[in-house]
């Protein structure tokens, strides 16, 4: 049968070449790069060589980059690891409503803990408008954290815009870019960011590692407690392996990025102007500013884990807002942010395209999808035909 | 996730569509939590001679909707109402934790449609 994936902003698949990268440190260079003879030497040659390229991409100094477990963990480090070492300056923090749970939870941890938290509203599209990041800041104001494009809807934010601002009132600014690392440039000065986290899986390299980047005399307060590792910022015997392998996938993501962007948000358009021939079909976010690999529609009438069934007994693999996706009674927080009902909201579909998605996969999705939205209308009590 | 049974009943729902003379119409949930089901029903002697449903739900919601009316087809109405979301779980080999309720919503709607049912006796006779 045909397998279609189609849900890259889930997760990516491990480039072979990223792997070969790897395979050397889970056997023969099995060293721990704290140890000073020839193996620790060797995996500590390997972690630095991994930092450097990581640092280089960045537009960064190799000891702003603190390597994770996860992109959550980056995010959980940046958000908690900077509002425990700034606690004396102040305690509010400013966010959005459409953040990932790894930020939007981060920082309601923090409001349970004392801090103060705003939530800014964003548009239609998705949009952050930097005029309110503005007037949202306080003089307690100790940190900023808007995420650099949507992992739902795709909607790319002014970070550079808003990180000129956050910084010249002197609090420190987070963008979680595990979304865009790999696909957009990311450079943390034209960024103007403080704190950066990124997740090496989203990028065709393994799972189980992730990134921050974190400025120059910025502290941070460690989650986890043990060995001097990463500066002090995060003990734990480092993963060389998955840390080999996340700088490998970077490196090769940024040399092919611009062309395969333009690939990718070609094949995108294909499918929006297919998608919207169904009726009663609505695009979820902004038409400009948006991934090149992110779909993202809501079917009136229909809900989405219904969809998604019928769409991998085709062969297609997809995800969708509606609650019964998430495991709760509640459609995605990110499309009700968007002003969205909860009716249409449950009818959500994201398509997100890698590497391998060709046109023709394309074509074929185009093919099913009709097919599928027809035959659950038929079946909806809320449709009239 | 789901058992066989449950993805055959997804895959080919039975008794899908309307009933233009029913006698009794029952329908629960709402579109706010993501699922809505509507049932017809026909009664001929005290017994569901036959029944039509229309869902709006998750593949769980369109399994049990579909389950019920197989389960519920020849009955008499006060077997009917006694048709619990557990026998049509149970019906359908199971169905996950976060799902168990929508066996809840294709049995209230049957009780719906039986209670329309009655209630459009009583104002007749």
């Amino acid at each position: 049968m045909t397998q279609i994936y189609m849900d890259h902003a889930a997760t990516t698949p491990l480039r072979p070449e990223v792997l070969e990268t790897m395979l050397p440190y889970f056997s023969e260079e099995f060293g721990n790069a704290s140890s000073v003879y020839g193996w620790g030497r060797r995996a500590r040659q390997a972690l630095d060589r991994s930092r450097d390229t990581v640092a280089e991409i960045l537009g960064a100094q190799a000891e702003e980059i603190v390597f994770t477990g996860s992109g959550s963990e980056a995010i959980n480090l940046a958000l908690k690891g900077a509002a425990k070492a700034q606690q004396k300056k102040g305690r509010h923090i400013v966010t959005t409503a459409i953040e990932h749970h790894a930020a939007y939870d981060s920082v309601f941890w923090l409001k349970k803990n004392g801090y103060e938290v705003t939530v800014l509203p964003v548009d239609s599209e998705g949009r952050i408008n930097p005029e309110a990041v503005r007037s949202a800041l306080r003089p307690d104001t100790i940190l900023v954290s808007v995420m650099h494009a949507n992992n739902e809807v795709g909607t790319i934010q002014p970070i550079s815009a808003i990180g000129a601002l956050v910084q010249e009132h002197g609090a420190l600014f987070h963008t979680d870019a595990v979304q865009t690392a790999g696909i957009l440039k990311l450079n943390v000065d034209e960024l103007n960011v403080d704190l950066l986290s990124l997740a090496a899986h989203k990028f065709y390299g393994p799972k189980g590692v992730g990134a921050l980047y974190v400025r120059k005399g910025v502290r941070l307060e460690p989650l986890v407690h043990g060995g001097f590792q990463e500066r002090g910022r995060r003990a734990g015997t480092e993963n060389i392996a998955g840390i080999v392998g996340l700088a490998s996938a970077l490196d090769l993501a940024a040399a092919e990025r611009e062309l395969e962007s333009r690939r990718l948000a070609r094949l995108r358009d294909r499918l929006f102007a297919g998608l919207q021939e169904i009726p009663f079909t609505r695009i979820n976010g902004s038409r400009v500013h948006r991934l090149p690999n992110n779909v993202s529609v809501c079917f009136e009438f229909i809900e989405g884990e219904s969809l998604l069934l019928n769409l991998d007994l085709r062969g297609i693999a997809a995800s969708s807002g509606s609650a019964c996706t998430s495991g709760s009674l509640e459609p995605s927080h990110v499309l009700l942010a968007l002003g969205l009902s909860h009716e249409i909201a449950h009818g959500s579909l994201r398509l997100t395209l890698g590497r391998e998605t060709t046109e023709s996969d394309v074509d074929y999705v185009l093919g099913e999808i009709p097919e599928i939205v027809h035959r659950l209308r038929e079946m909806s009590p809320l449709y009239q035909a | 996730m789901y058992s066989e049974k449950v993805m055959d009943h997804f895959r080919n729902p039975r008794n899908v569509g309307e009933l233009s003379q029913a006698d009794g119409i029952g329908e629960v949930g709402n579109a706010r939590c993501g699922d809505i089901m509507k049932l017809w029903i026909k009664v001929e002697n005290g017994v569901i001679s036959d029944l039509r449903f229309k869902t709006f739900g998750c593949g769980a919601a369109i399994a049990t909707s579909s389950m019920i009316t197989e389960i519920a087809k020849g009955k008499t109405l006060d077997e009917a109402e006694n048709i619990t979301d557990n026998l049509i779980a149970e019906a359908l080999d199971g169905l996950p934790p976060l799902k168990m309720h929508c066996s809840n919503l294709a049995a209230d709607a049957l009780k719906a449609a039986i209670a329309d049912y009655r209630l459009k006796q009583s104002s007749a006779s």
